[in-house]
């Protein structure tokens, strides 16, 4: 019987400060075990434990793809105990991951289909997984076209900047990065909020087109009239979400909405699945 | 159906037999309180409880379980590498388990161990245990096991029935584990005839005297929605101080948190039994919380046991009908009344008497 609390051993590889205030850090970690790679083998939209002995585990999204071999990346908001904990933390020193937990996005579904990502601040994380997933040459002709709506209060506070650019660079995907506000007069991207970007570029709504949102709650909340009235089902909205968890694979009872555990049945969710449940998230 | 016949003054020889086996765990008085509890060598259960105040989950689940250990030392190859612990895994024995907290382990089983994961803290305590259940002959007036699930001669769950007669013990083996109990306490002595119809009329006098139960047959066909919206939670939740007593008591209250302390340069991962009455249960780092209010916290503990884990197993309510919860809330919440509105609240009927009052 195999003991599912007990981590991977994993090494920081290597950790990168993302953006300007220093509350984002981007770790990459390798696995001490060779098999332990396989073995966590993810799609994106899953999430992992992050286990730090003596501090304890949180849930964080996978942020890189599954196209990407010999690590597993994380980018993480310092906020409490163990956040900050990691934040201090070195290349080189040793921790635990499990998981891979949870749903990925409904990639069986998304094949063949229009998609369109819009992220809010440091929300991208798995949305990160998915674009570099879809835009790998061996799965970029499985999808229709793929639009990105991405923001965050300041061009400094955005996520992954050197991958931004070269996204916006592609002809093969449409990119709309757009900033709260800013003074930069080389900015050339958008301002304004999401919501605002949203109503402007999103594709029109088809039954062959799907939005997957994450993002702070605001911006969800002012995102959604938009897409209802671009005239999107909500069977074709999905969603992520983050409930405190502790187990992380159903059984210790912390993260549910009504009768789904967010670890196990989610965290992916659509919004017609989210509107027959209780809003406890 | 074979019965055997124990004297009860030979009970302890065949107990201190059973201890040589198995790790042996009875009800023992406690102040004016009875507990389960690993019974010492010169200890023997004490049948003469009605129910213990705590129920027996702790020896399946204790309240803290070790999980891990681990060094912060950085001289140790091993240095912030999880390491399991070695697992008492030595077969124990429960006598005089009462049949709804013998119930309550399946129960929980179906949360433990499900074909994704194993839950292997309990999974192996679990699989260590055989039940000896004691039949209720005289239940207590806050239980409803009748409408839970079981009653006070029910078998789900166990491994030996124990029925009192008297002077006398009925045993009946229920599965091969309580074969293999009798057979190792030297149990093996049949009752002779009309012990089957004593047991019959026992367990019919002890059913009857279940006064309360609870009605949950339309709690399926409600939508989620309906029920955690319905106006009667404000009211139902007024009182409760979020003591979390009703939690930690409940044989079927399953919710954990886990922890790590440390001493010095090593430590120790481990679960602590948890309550979803706390408002820590959900708090999240950035001060967000998705049940802040102490009504919120009381309907998502009745919700769970009444209308998720109903929606979510089809197999009945998270409750075995012990009473526990009834008898030791601070504030006389009642589950039975919670379950009974649940299950005649219609919406409509709602919004039509609020319409025309
Ligand atoms: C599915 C999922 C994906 C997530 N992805 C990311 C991500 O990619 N990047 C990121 O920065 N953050 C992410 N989070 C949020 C992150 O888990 C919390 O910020 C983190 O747990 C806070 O831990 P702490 O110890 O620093 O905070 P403390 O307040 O000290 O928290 C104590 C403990 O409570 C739990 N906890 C507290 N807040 C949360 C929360 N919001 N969600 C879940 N558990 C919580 C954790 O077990 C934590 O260790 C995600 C959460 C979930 C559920
Ligand atoms: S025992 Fe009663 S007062 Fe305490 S948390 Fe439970 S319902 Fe509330
Ligand atoms: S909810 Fe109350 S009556 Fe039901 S099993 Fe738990 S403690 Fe017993
Ligand atoms: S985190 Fe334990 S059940 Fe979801």
């Amino acid at each position: 019987m195999q003991n599912p609390y007990l981590p991977y051993p994993v090494r920081i590889d290597k950790i990168i400060t993302e953006t300007e205030d220093k509350s984002l850090k981007t770790f990459k970690f390798v696995f001490i075990r060779p098999e332990d790679e396989e073995k966590f083998a993810y799609r994106a939209g899953q999430f992992a434990e992050l286990s730090v002995p003596g501090m304890g585990e949180i849930p964080i999204g996978i942020a890189s793809s599954p196209t990407e071999k010999g690590f597993v990346q994380f980018t993480v908001f310092k906020t409490g105990k163990v956040t900050s904990h990691l934040h201090a933390m070195r290349e080189g020193e040793i921790m635990g991951i499990r998981g891979p937990l949870g749903h990925p996005y409904p990639w069986e579904t998304l094949e063949g289909k229009n998609i369109v990502i819009i992220g809010g601040g440091f929300a991208f994380t798995t949305l990160r997984s998915s674009i570099v997933f879809m835009t790998d040459p061996a799965n970029r002709s499985k999808f229709k076209d793929i639009h990105v709506i991405y923001g965050a209060r300041s061009p400094g506070m955005l996520l992954y900047k050197d991958e931004l650019k070269s996204w916006a660079e592609r002809d093969d995907m449409h990119m709309h990065i757009t900033v709260d506000g800013t003074d930069d007069p080389d900015w050339k991207y958008h301002k304004g909020f999401v919501p605002t970007i949203t109503e402007k570029f999103a594709p029109p709504a088809d039954a062959d087109t799907y939005a997957i949102i994450c993002g702070p709650p605001i911006m969800i909340k002012f995102t959604q009239p938009v897409l209802d009235n671009l005239g999107y089902s909500h069977d074709n909205i999905i969603m992520s979400l983050e409930n405190r968890m502790k187990c992380g694979i159903g059984i210790c009872g912390r993260c549910n909405i009504g009768k789904d555990l967010v670890c196990k049945d989610g965290p992916v969710f659509t919004l017609a699945q989210l509107n027959a449940m209780p809003k406890e998230y | 159906m074979k019965l055997i016949k124990i004297d009860k003054k030979s009970l302890k020889e065949g107990i201190d037999k059973l201890k040589r086996t198995y790790g042996v765990f009875g009800p023992v008085r406690e102040k004016d309180e009875f507990e389960f509890k690993a019974l010492g060598a010169a200890e023997m259960p004490d049948f003469s409880f009605s129910n213990t105040r705590m129920s027996p989950k702790a020896i399946v689940y204790p309240q803290t379980q070790l999980m891990f250990t681990y060094s912060l030392n950085d001289a140790d190859d091993d240095c912030r590498i999880l390491k399991e612990v070695p697992m008492d895994e030595r077969p124990r024995a429960v006598i005089g388990i009462r049949p709804c907290d013998a119930l309550a382990f399946p129960l929980v089983r179906r949360n433990f161990d499900t074909p994704e994961y194993q839950d292997t803290f309990w999974v192996k305590a679990y699989e260590a245990t055989t039940f000896v259940g004691l039949a209720c002959n005289v239940p207590c007036g806050t239980c409803f096991c009748t409408s839970a699930g079981t009653s006070p001669f029910g078998k789900e769950g166990l491994d030996v029935l124990l029925v009192e007669d008297g002077d006398d013990l009925f045993a009946e083996a229920l599965t091969p584990k309580g074969e293999a109990l009798l057979e190792t306490a030297g149990w093996t002595a049949e009752a002779g005839g009309g012990a089957e119809e004593k047991i019959t009329a026992l367990a019919a006098t002890a059913n009857e005297q279940i006064s309360s139960t609870v009605a949950f047959d339309n709690i399926k066909n409600r939508e989620i929605l309906e029920l955690y919206n319905a106006p009667f939670w404000e009211e139902e939740g007024f009182s409760c101080i979020n003591c979390g007593t009703c939690t930690y008591v409940c044989p079927t209250c399953w919710c954990f948190d886990i922890q790590d302390e440390t001493y010095g340069k090593s430590g120790v991962r481990m679960r602590n039994w948890d309550t979803c009455m706390s408002p820590l249960f959900t708090l999240h780092a950035s001060g967000h919380n998705p049940r802040t209010k102490k009504v919120e916290r009381v309907r998502q503990r009745f919700m769970h046991k009444l209308k998720y884990y109903v929606d979510k197993y089809d197999n009945g309510i998270q409750c075995v009908g012990c009473g526990r919860c009834v008898r030791l809330c601070p504030v006389n919440i009642d589950i039975r009344s919670i379950c009974n509105k649940m299950n005649n609240f219609d919406s409509e009927a709602c919004k039509c008497e609020t319409a025309s009052s």
